[in-house]
Parts: C-alpha cells; sequence; structure tokens
C-alpha cells in the first residue's frame, strides 16, 4: 500500500510546468517572426532537435530512462531559449552547436536535470558569445515600414542559415542592422550625445522598435505565468528593480550618456532574462528572500556590464555569476521554522 | 568608468562580507574551546583515553597534551567532528585504546553473588549504581554508559556486561 | 485549485459534502467487538478481565499503565472470548486486543454515574476524566487526563477547541458541531473547570455554516462565555500549532508544549466526550466515523461503538460499489491505507475511506527535484523540503536536524505540489529515524555529564567537609595540649 498523501495536485508535473513556460512565450516568438521574419521557426526548429538529440545522447550515456526524462520538455526550452537569443539569420550549425554544448556540457556532465549549477542556456549562449562574436552581431533591423532594406522570405532564409552566406549578390553590411543596444553603445562610443544616437530609425518612442514590442510580449507571457503560480514574483521584480534604479539613477546624473529605466527595460533579453532566464528553479536561490537578493545582482551586473562592459546586452553574464552564487545565498537566507527564534 | 568600478565593488565586497561573516564566533579562549570538544565527546566518562573523564580528555586535547585519536565509544565519528573542529588531520581511533562491543553494552551485577562492597558504586563516573553497604547492588540501566569501569574492583566478579537492548527490551 | 496562503498549506478540494447529506445516525452494533489495550498515545493498558468473564456496557476492561495510558470500556455487554494480538488499521503489527462476543442486552454497569463537576477540585476532575477513557479525539488519542495535568500548573490557562477538520473527506466533527453543540459547550465547561479557567476558544474553518451556527446558538445560552472563531479553511489549519498560530497569532517554541504559552488544545469530540462521560456516566465507548468515498454506496456519519469491525459500518452504509479493498483510515492527505476490513474502529478513528480510482489522484513517476520550491511555499512549518530532500538523500543528519526535519508534521502539503512527484513525506519519515537516534544520544550524553560533573562536585565536596573536621580535631587537640 502507499504512504500518504494518497492523493496530488492533479496533472502537475515537470512535463506541464515546462510546456506551460513555452505557451507564455509564443506571443513573444510570434511578434519576433512578424519583425524579424521566419528565421527563428528554423533556429527553433534546429535547436529543439539538437537539444532532443543531446539529450537522448547524455541520457543513453548516462543509463538513464530516455523516454522519461525526454518528455519532461527541459531540453526544448533550453533551445527555444538559446534560439530567442540569437539573430534569425545564424548559420545552422551555431544554435547546434550551442544547444549541443548547453545540453551536454552545462546540464549533464552536471548531473542532467535538477543538477545543474549553471542555466543551461545561458552557458550555451555565452559560449557562442564569445566564440562567434561576428556571427552573433548579424541582426537584421525590424521589418517596420522604412527600416528594412531587403526583406527575407522563406527560401532566402534557409538559404542563409544552412550555406552560411546571403542570397545572390547581396553582402551583410547592407542587410544588417545593429541591434539598439549596441547601436547606442557605438554612439556614445564615438562621442554622440545620447540623443544623437538615438536619433536612428531603429529607436523609438520607449527604446528599440519591434524589441520594445517583443519584451512587452515577454511581460505580458511573465505575467501570466506568475498568474498560473509557476514563478514566484520575487526574482523578476528584483531583478527588474536591479535593471531599473541604477539606470534611474545615471540617467538622471548625466542624461547625455545614459539611457534612461524604460530603454532598458524594453530592449535586448530584459523581460526574457527577468521572466524566463532568471525564474529558472534549478540554478537560481531557494528561499524568497533569497531570490530578492539573486533577481538584483542580476540586474545590477546586467546594468553594469551594459553601459560599461565589453558586450551590448550583459543578461548572460550576469544569470552565469548569479548562478554562481546561489547556493552562497541559499546559505545566508534560510527562512526561520514556525517555533524557532533564528 | 569609475561607476563601474563602485558598482561592481560593492556588489563584490557585499557578497565577500557574506561569505566571510563569521557564522560562530571561534573559540577565543581554552575554556570555551575546552567546552566545544567536550559537547563533541560521548560522555561515557571511560577513561579508555587515560584521562580521569571525558571534559579532562577535552582539556588536554585543548592543550595539545592528546590526540583526537583516543576514544573508542565516540569511534571514528567523533575522531572526524574533532578533527573539523580544531582543523586538524583525520586519524584512525587507535586500537590500543580499546575496541568496543558491536553492540551498546550496560553492566549487569548477578544480585546472587553480590556481597555488597560498594567497591563498584565508587568506581561508577555516573552514579549509575545504587546499594548500601552489606546490601545487594543495582545498576540502572538507563543511566549506564557501558564505561566498564566498575568492573575490576569487584571483588567476587560478579558484574558482566551485556547488550544494552536486551537489558531495556525486557522492561518493555 | 492550489492556493496557498502566507503561512504555508494549501487549499484542497475537500469532499465533505458526499458524508454530511445524510443525518448522524447510529452504527449497528456488532457481534463481536475488538478492542486494542495500545489505542491511545502512550503505553498500552493492563487487562481487568480473562477470557470467559462476563463484561458490562461500560464495565472498565483494562486500566492505565503509566501516566500516559488510557482505561478501556467494554462498548457492549456480553463475555470475553479472547485476549490476544489482532491486526489493527493504526500501525503494521498485531496489537493486544480483548475480543467480546455482544449478548445483546446493554446490561449497563451501574458504577458509572453522572458526577457534579462543579463541586469538585481540578485535580479530582482529571482523574475521574481520565476514569473515563477519554483521549484526543482529533486523531492523536493522547489521553486527556494527561494533558490536563501537564497543563495545570499553568497560569490564566486558555482552552482551544479544535473543531477546524483540516482534511479532505472527514466530516465527523462538523456534523457533530451540526447536531451536538450542546454537549461540546458542556465539555467546554467541564474541561475550563478542570483546568481552573474561564477563557475558552472554539476555532471552526469557516466552510461549515450550519456548524458555527449551531455552536453560536448553544454557547449563548450559558456562562462563561466561549468564543466562536472561524478560520479560512486552509489545510492543515487544524494541525494544532498551526491552529494556534492562527487563532492566537502566537507560535508554540520548538521542543516545548502548547501549554507552556498558555494554551491548552482539545477537540471538539474529546470535549463532547467529556460531556457523556461527566453528565452521562458514559465512558468512551463510542464515536462517530465518517464513512465516505465513492467506493460505498451511501456515505454518511455513523455514530460507532468502538471496537466495530469496519465492514459492518460499510454494510451499514450501503455495501462497497467496486471489488477494489483498498481502504484509508483518516483523511486523503495523513490517513494510513489498510486494506483488510474486520480491523476494529478504535478511538482514533475519525474516518473510513474507500476510494474508487476517480476519488484520488495517484503520483506519477517521481522525477528528479527541479527546485521549484512549491514546497517550501506551501510548507505550514515553513521548512525548505527541497533542501531536506537533498540532505535526506545524503544522509546528512546534522544538517537534517538544523534544517528542521524534525520540525516537520508530515501533512504532505509538500508531495501533493510537487511536480516532480517525489514523495517527500514519506522520506522524511524515514529520515527522521536516524535524527532521532542522534538526538537521544546527545541527551543521553548530556545526563551522563550532568551526572559525571554532579558527582565530581559531591566528591569534592566530601573531601572538603573531611578535611575541615581533620582540621577541627586538629585544632582542638593542639588547643587542649597547649593551655595559655
Amino acid at each position: 500500500m502507499t504512504a500518504a498523501p494518497h492523493t496530488v495536485a492533479p496533472a502537475n508535473t515537470v512535463g506541464r510546468v515546462m510546456r506551460q513556460v513555452l505557451y507564455a512565450l509564443l506571443p513573444a516568438i510570434c511578434l519576433h517572426i512578424i519583425f524579424f521574419g521566419p528565421g527563428l521557426v528554423i533556429q527553433i526548429l534546429l535547436g529543439v532537435t539538437a537539444a532532443v538529440a543531446a539529450e537522448s545522447l547524455a541520457l543513453r550515456l548516462r543509463g538513464q530512462p530516455v523516454q522519461k526524462f525526454l518528455m519532461d520538455g527541459s531540453a526544448a526550452i533550453t533551445a527555444v531559449l538559446i534560439a530567442l537569443c540569437l539573430p534569425p539569420l545564424a548559420p545552422w550549425w551555431l544554435i547546434v552547436s550551442g544547444t549541443a554544448f548547453a545540453i551536454l556540457v552545462a546540464k549533464h556532465l552536471y548531473g542532467g536535470l535538477g543538477s545543474n549549477p549553471f542555466n543551461p542556456a545561458m552557458v550555451g549562449y555565452a559560449v557562442l558569445l564569445v566564440s562567434f562574436p561576428a556571427q552573433l552581431t548579424r541582426w537584421l533591423p525590424p521589418d517596420i515600414s522604412g527600416l528594412q532594406t531587403v526583406a527575407f522570405s522563406l527560401p532566402e532564409t534557409l538559404h542563409t542559415i544552412f550555406t552560411g552566406s546571403l542570397p545572390t549578390s547581396l553582402q551583410w553590411d547592407a542587410v544588417t542592422s545593429p541591434t539598439p543596444l549596441n547601436a547606442l553603445r557605438t554612439g556614445v562610443a564615438m562621442g554622440q550625445t545620447l540623443q544623437e544616437a538615438t536619433a536612428q530609425p531603429i529607436f523609438g518612442m520607449l527604446g528599440g522598435r519591434g524589441w520594445d514590442w517583443i519584451n512587452v510580449a515577454l511581460l505580458a507571457g511573465g505575467v501570466w505565468l506568475l498568474s498560473q503560480r509557476l514563478i514566484r514574483w520575487h526574482t523578476p521584480v528584483a531583478m527588474l528593480a536591479g535593471l531599473t534604479i541604477p539606470a534611474a539613477i545615471m540617467s538622471a546624473v548625466d542624461p547625455g550618456s545614459y539611457p534612461g529605466p524604460m530603454f532598458h527595460l524594453t530592449a535586448g533579453a530584459s523581460m526574457l532574462g527577468a521572466f524566463f532566464i532568471a525564474t529558472d528553479p534549478v540554478t537560481s536561490a531557494t528561499s524568497d528572500r533569497g531570490k530578492l537578493i539573486y533577481g538584483a545582482g542580476i540586474g545590477v551586473i546586467t546594468y553594469v556590464i551594459r553601459s560599461w562592459g565589453g558586450y551590448p546586452d550583459g543578461i548572460a553574464f550576469a544569470v552565469l555569476l548569479m548562478n554562481l552564487s546561489a547556493p552562497l545565498i541559499d546559505r545566508f537566507t534560510v527562512p526561520r521554522i514556525y517555533g524557532h527564534s533564528r | 568608468m569609475f561607476a563601474a568600478f563602485a558598482l561592481t565593488f560593492a556588489l563584490v565586497s557585499l557578497l565577500a562580507v557574506a561569505l566571510l561573516w563569521p557564522r560562530e564566533s571561534p573559540a577565543s579562549n581554552e575554556s570555551r574551546l575546552i567546552d566545544r570538544i567536550n559537547d563533541l565527546l560521548p560522555q561515557t566518562q571511560c577513561r579508555r583515553c587515560t584521562f580521569e573523564g571525558c571534559k579532562p580528555y577535552a582539556t588536554a586535547i585543548a592543550r595539545g597534551e592528546a590526540g583526537i585519536n583516543q576514544c573508542p565509544p565516540g569511534g571514528e565519528r567523533t575522531m572526524i567532528e574533532l578533527a573539523e573542529l580544531l582543523k586538524r588531520e583525520a586519524i584512525a581511533v587507535d586500537p590500543k585504546f580499546g575496541v568496543m562491543p558491536a553492540q551498546p553494552a550496560v553492566a549487569w551485577i548477578d544480585e546472587a553473588v553480590c556481597i555488597g562492597c560498594t567497591k563498584c558504586i565508587q568506581a561508577c563516573p555516573v552514579d549509575a549504581i545504587i546499594g548500601g553497604s552489606k546490601f545487594m547492588h543495582t545498576v540502572i540501566t538507563d543511566d549506564c554508559t557501558g564505561c566498564e569501569l566498575c568492573i575490576p574492583p569487584c571483588p567476587v566478579d560478579c558484574i558482566e556486561m551485556r547488550p544494552k537492548a536486551a537489558m531495556t527490551g525486557a522492561v518493555t | 485549485m492550489i492556493r496557498a496562503m502566507t503561512g504555508g498549506g494549501l487549499r484542497l478540494e475537500t469532499n465533505k459534502e458526499r458524508s454530511t447529506a445524510a443525518p448522524l445516525r447510529a452504527a449497528s452494533v456488532p457481534a463481536e467487538v475488538i478492542l486494542p489495550l495500545d489505542q491511545h498515545a502512550g503505553t498500552a493498558a493492563r487487562p481487568l478481565v480473562k477470557v470467559g468473564d462476563a463484561v458490562l456496557l461500560g464495565q472498565p476492561i483494562a486500566e492505565p499503565t503509566s501516566d500516559i495510558s488510557a482505561w478501556v470500556h467494554s462498548p457492549v455487554s456480553g463475555s470475553v472470548i479472547a485476549v490476544e494480538p489482532r491486526p489493527v488499521a493504526y500501525h503494521a503489527a498485531s496489537s493486544p486486543c480483548i475480543v467480546i462476543r455482544n449478548d445483546f442486552a446493554d446490561r449497563r454497569d451501574n458504577a458509572n454515574t453522572a458526577v457534579d463537576y462543579a463541586s469538585m477540585s481540578p485535580a479530582q476532575l482529571s482523574d475521574h476524566i481520565a476514569r473515563g477513557g477519554i483521549v484526543g479525539l482529533g486523531g492523536a488519542t493522547f489521553p486527556t487526563a494527561s494533558k490536563l495535568s501537564q497543563a495545570v500548573a499553568q497560569p490564566d490557562l486558555h482552552l482551544l477547541l479544535n473543531g477546524a477538520e483540516c482534511e479532505p473527506w472527514i466530516s465527523c466533527d462538523d456534523m457533530l458541531m451540526r447536531e451536538r453543540a450542546a454537549d461540546i459547550v458542556f465539555g467546554a465547561h467541564v474541561l475550563m473547570h478542570a483546568l481552573g479557567t474561564v477563557s475558552c476558544t472554539i476555532a471552526v474553518e469557516d466552510d461549515v455554516p450550519q456548524a458555527i451556527a449551531s455552536l453560536r446558538a448553544a454557547a449563548a445560552q450559558v456562562q462563561p462565555h466561549i468564543r466562536i472563531a472561524t478560520l479560512p479553511d486552509v489545510y492543515p489549519a487544524g494541525g494544532e500549532r498551526q491552529l494556534i498560530l492562527a487563532v492566537t497569532d502566537r507560535e508554540v517554541p520548538a521542543g516545548r508544549l502548547p501549554s507552556d504559552i498558555g494554551i491548552l488544545c482539545q477537540n471538539v469530540g474529546t470535549a463532547a466526550a467529556v460531556a457523556r462521560w461527566i453528565r452521562d456516566g458514559e465512558p468512551l465507548i463510542t464515536r462517530i466515523v465518517t464513512i465516505t468515498g465513492s467506493g460505498v454506496r451511501e456515505p454518511a456519519n455513523l455514530e460507532t461503538r468502538l471496537g466495530t469491525p469496519i465492514a459492518s459500518l460499510i454494510a451499514d452504509c450501503g455495501g462497497y460499489t467496486t471489488d477494489d479493498r483498498r481502504l484509508i483510515m483518516g483523511g486523503s492527505m495523513m490517513g494510513l491505507a489498510f486494506s483488510d476490513d474486520r480491523l476494529p474502529i478504535v478511538k482514533g478513528s475519525n474516518c473510513v475511506i474507500v476510494p474508487s480510482p476517480s476519488d484520488l489522484h495517484p503520483r506519477s513517476a517521481e522525477m528528479p527535484c527541479i527546485r521549484c520550491g512549491n514546497c517550501s511555499e506551501v510548507c505550514p512549518a515553513w521548512l525548505l523540503p527541497q533542501q531536506l530532500h537533498w540532505q535526506a538523500q545524503a544522509h546528512d543528519v546534522a544538517a537534517l536536524e538544523s534544517f528542521g526535519l524534525m520540525d516537520c508534521i508530515e501533512c504532505g502539503c509538500c508531495d501533493y505540489v510537487c511536480p516532480s512527484q517525489i514523495p517527500l513525506t514519506q522520506r522524511f519519515r524515514e529520515a527522521k529515524v536516524p535524527v532521532q537516534a542522534e538526538l537521544l544520544a546527545r541527551s543521553e550524553a548530556h545526563l551522563s555529564r550532568q551526572r559525571y560533573e554532579a558527582r565530581g562536585e559531591r566528591l569534592v565536596r566530601i573531601e572538603n567537609e573531611q578535611r575541615a573536621r581533620l582540621e577541627q580535631k586538629r585544632r582542638e587537640i593542639t588547643g587542649r595540649k597547649s593551655p595559655p
């Protein structure tokens, strides 16, 4: 006979948790496709295939039940998160190697689901970022009136991804456009004021055009996850606060060089990081207080890297650095037990 | 640039302070160290370590006059705990200080043979034997630590060690 | 469905309405009753009868053997046919039992009479309550008189009656409060007298409006005043420590008793049993049992003679609807599973669930912990079950203890919300064994040390006294030898 409790919450499994996270990403994925073309779909398909292959290989090598763990969906999430971080026209081997590295090294070498100290998606992305910086800057401008010089339909996208070169006689320089974070950083580095740098057409009211809507969609997805009680509010709120408070202070001190909080919130991977990456339970702090510290750390480090570091966005490194600190944070934020004074 | 430095520095120093924050204050003086060592000892007061009891042994360890491998009742676990506390190398418990029975044992007096000499009562370090002069003596099983100190003084050899489980199990 | 509160806990599907539709009624009396001698917390009772003895209804048949033990009375008149070990539903082993064949005459033991409790001293009253065989009917079966005597030295005691029947499926207290509120209030006054206090609260979950109304009506008619407090229906609101925090906003310190902070907690059913014993002279020989689940035709609450085989109650409820003989004694969160329906109802049997597969959501395949933290969110003891789970796997006794394993109340909330389907509560039950042994060894070492130190002090004192006496004598002798 079984031991108590004899009943558990219905349909509450790791697989369901992971599926809900994927659903929450859907609006952002759709907007991404509208703004940047069908590249993301191919990237996701490539990534998920690589993730499933790497996961089955690792499980088989480790003598674990392949079927049971493959169905949990965590590998797919890793692949989708990496795909969302890569330029949609990036060559196929980029997403494949990044995802394979994430699954094989960052996840399974550390013991698989639940045992990895670092967020696999961010490890995969960081490895690609330091290894292939040129390919990772080849973003298209969003498909908003007057921004895109060349439109990429499906056949052209496929051609670019699988051959690594642009169709016909196009040159990369003519097609790509810096991301808002990158444009801003280059502009300011060249001595422009913030106002001059953001005068380019890729900037809109809040921040980068296209990116602002994607971030809003991610925020909506995150709020839905909160309402489904799949994530707790502590990490995202603390991370966004850790990002906006320094941004508010610096833009107040020197409005000519530092963009305000709104720009940071809607630029780059802010919302993706806050609601989908920093909230990875496996690699984050445990207690509510711990999550606040952990999230705030990610926000502050992201701001520091964006403003003064060597990379336009800093979410990946910020998350990895705070992953490293999570056990320490846990040690110092053990909650009080009922009936104990401390 | 300065702001970057200040922010990262603040963050790093915060974490460093958290990491280095003393969880327990170190034993600053000898008597506190003795107490902490004594807390780890099993309190059988059996003198197998060659000292007069657990506290004297703890004192000797604290003063560096005794090794951490002299307590058979504590066994390997106590030795490891002592090594961790004192930051010393772990070292196997020396069998020359005695070997413990596989089952925890307590003393038992054959009351038919006992002549009531009170020698064992005087030997017991934890007052676990009761009885008066010329009257039969009895071991309080619950209080006996199994130190065996009562066995040598007995003039009629009426004390023996018995498994504790058997002795207490009989009551319930 | 899952809705956690700041203090932990869960809102669960209660399924109580299934067994509250039918009114409370008496169960049929069986031809044979089986009365385990260890059906209460503490030491087993000692039989006062032997095979062949004739017994009367309400006659004491076993006596307590320690301060924490209880009287057992015969719930029928008839003859003792066996005193032997029989299987029981509350633990895996057999228990010593007295088996009585019912003569269906219900000849009462006239030694049991009503008493005027107001004229008794608290100590006398407590002794008398013990003679009624009364134990906590919430499930813990701690002897009521023992609890009273532990608390009675405390000044300003507050009596807290637990009517928060938080576990799913169970409705015996709900029915009792609806239909016998006057008994509960009378029992409350007896207990207040035994404790020398005039302050009492009855705590009830807010999903039992009929029970609240009848308690209010019953309490309004008598003095001293009894407060009726309602709580949100969050599981496990009826856990003693959780209830005390919810009602009084105070925590019971770890390792201490509620009476240490001036609170004595009793189940409402216990209060009603006290009333029956004091007012009517009827010892604890019946209790209300919920028979529920889709596996039984007509779920109901039955007032049952102790020792009645469960099969007889199932028959009273129209019998099984399935061939599946899976039974749960207690609620679905903390109850014990068993399959033999010949086992007897005892003082602690509040509910028998006969579940059909659709009633319960069994666990699916276990996955590794993803540290989602759902468990710590719902833990009513504010523990970190995911950390305890790692430590239990590593057999790290010291860490388990410092992370509060012994404060785990085994409520099952963490299991319920775990997406990885880990049987956490069972792991914790197992992990408690070595931690308990460690704590015991440490307390024994502490006692040995105290005895050793006391002996050392005594030896020094005796030596000093001897030396002082010698000195005195020497001075006397030298004083005599050399006159001034």
